[in-house]
């Protein structure tokens, strides 16, 4: 009952209307044609009639009553941290970049240090700024091809 | 007519609660919060299946909300805006591996027969087959594709019309048919020789 693109065809359409309550008066005449003229039809009717019978005696479970009195607290709570994270993450960088910064130009004015544990102190910190970097840029791609994406608003 | 002012004025309250909450009123986005906790909580269990992360996916899409609200239209309605930060919220969930084991040890219980036939079943018997398609009916809601479920879960637990659940889901009607026609195929197969 449906097509190559994934559509339902009439008759699957007229059976779901009517299993929902939202055939109009004119294509009930319509369906009722079908019916007789199809006994699949008429069984494939019978079939989700009993299916919507089960989950027309099913409803989505109520959570404690005190859930929500403290709801909006909660919420309010998440926001909080949330904003609270994103300043300690600025504070962070911003200090570290400030502490790399000085830390590199005091070893490599240090005399006292071999010139080769210089260099490799300073390929450790490129390389970890490198790696860190690479993580950051492919999670923006990730996130840039999620196939979900278009769900976004 | 009545209906559509009160509609009206629906909106021209929720356009007022939104451009305050813009201005910086935090009350006035905790109103919102209280006029759509408990739709955007069951529209979170539909789709993942477990209160308690229901709670928790709800609660995070209203501060993300809270934190996004300058980029929200005042015109427009609020819920639609809400809902999408929420299925995102909730697919990117179902999707997640690295805690599918928790997931699947927290997901159950999110179904419940309704007060008329609880109130009907004084059989002990009877009161065991319906907890047993209960449960059988929750695994196989919980195994559709997650377009699928949202829409069942959109049509036969929250009552939505297909126009509504089309606006909701920004697709149109013939997609959210072909959808819940799909679901409903899955479940039946799935539910096979029920009573």
């Amino acid at each position: 009952m449906t097509d190559n693109t994934g559509r339902i065809d009439r008759s699957a359409e007229l059976l779901m209307r009517e299993l929902d309550g939202e055939l109009e008066p004119a294509e009930r005449a319509e369906l009722e044609r079908l019916l007789s003229d199809n006994p699949e039809l008429r069984e494939e009717l019978e079939r989700l009639s009993r299916l919507k019978e089960v989950t027309a005696n099913m409803k989505l479970r109520n959570p404690p009553e005190e859930m929500w009195a403290g709801y909006w607290t909660s919420v309010y709570s998440r926001f909080e941290r949330g904003l609270a994270w994103i300043l300690v993450s600025i504070g962070a960088i911003v200090l570290g970049s400030w502490g790399a910064w000085y830390g590199v130009r005091d070893l490599m004015a240090d005399a006292d240090l071999p010139t080769f544990v210089k260099w490799s102190i300073l390929a450790v910190i490129v390389g970890l700024v490198m790696l860190l970097v690479s993580v950051l840029r492919h999670r923006i791609f990730v996130s840039q091809s999620d196939p979900y994406k278009e769900i976004e608003r | 007519m009545e209906l559509e002012r009160e509609r009206d004025d629906g909106h021209t309250a929720e356009t007022i609660l939104v451009r305050r909450a813009q201005a910086g009123e935090t009350a006035a986005f905790g109103e919102l919060v209280s006029i759509y906790m408990q739709r955007c909580y069951y529209a979170a269990l539909g789709m993942v299946g477990s209160p308690q992360d229901a709670e928790d996916l709800s609660q995070e899409a209203f501060a993300r909300a809270f934190k996004a609200r300058a980029r929200l239209d005042p015109e427009r309605p609020f819920y639609p805006w809400l809902y999408q930060i929420l299925r995102r919220l909730c697919y990117n969930f179902t999707r997640d591996t690295s805690s599918r084991r928790r997931k699947l040890e927290r997901a159950g219980g999110w179904l419940v027969a309704e007060a008329r036939v609880r109130a009907s079943v004084d059989d002990p018997e009877r009161v065991r087959a319906t907890d047993a398609l209960r449960d059988r009916l929750e695994v196989a809601i919980r195994e559709l594709p997650p377009a699928q479920r949202e829409v069942f879960v959109l049509k036969e637990f929250e009552g939505l019309k297909y126009r509504e659940i089309a606006e909701l889901l920004e697709v149109p009607i013939g997609t959210v048919m072909s959808r819940l026609y799909a679901a409903r195929q899955r479940l039946a197969v799935r539910l096979d020789g029920i009573e």
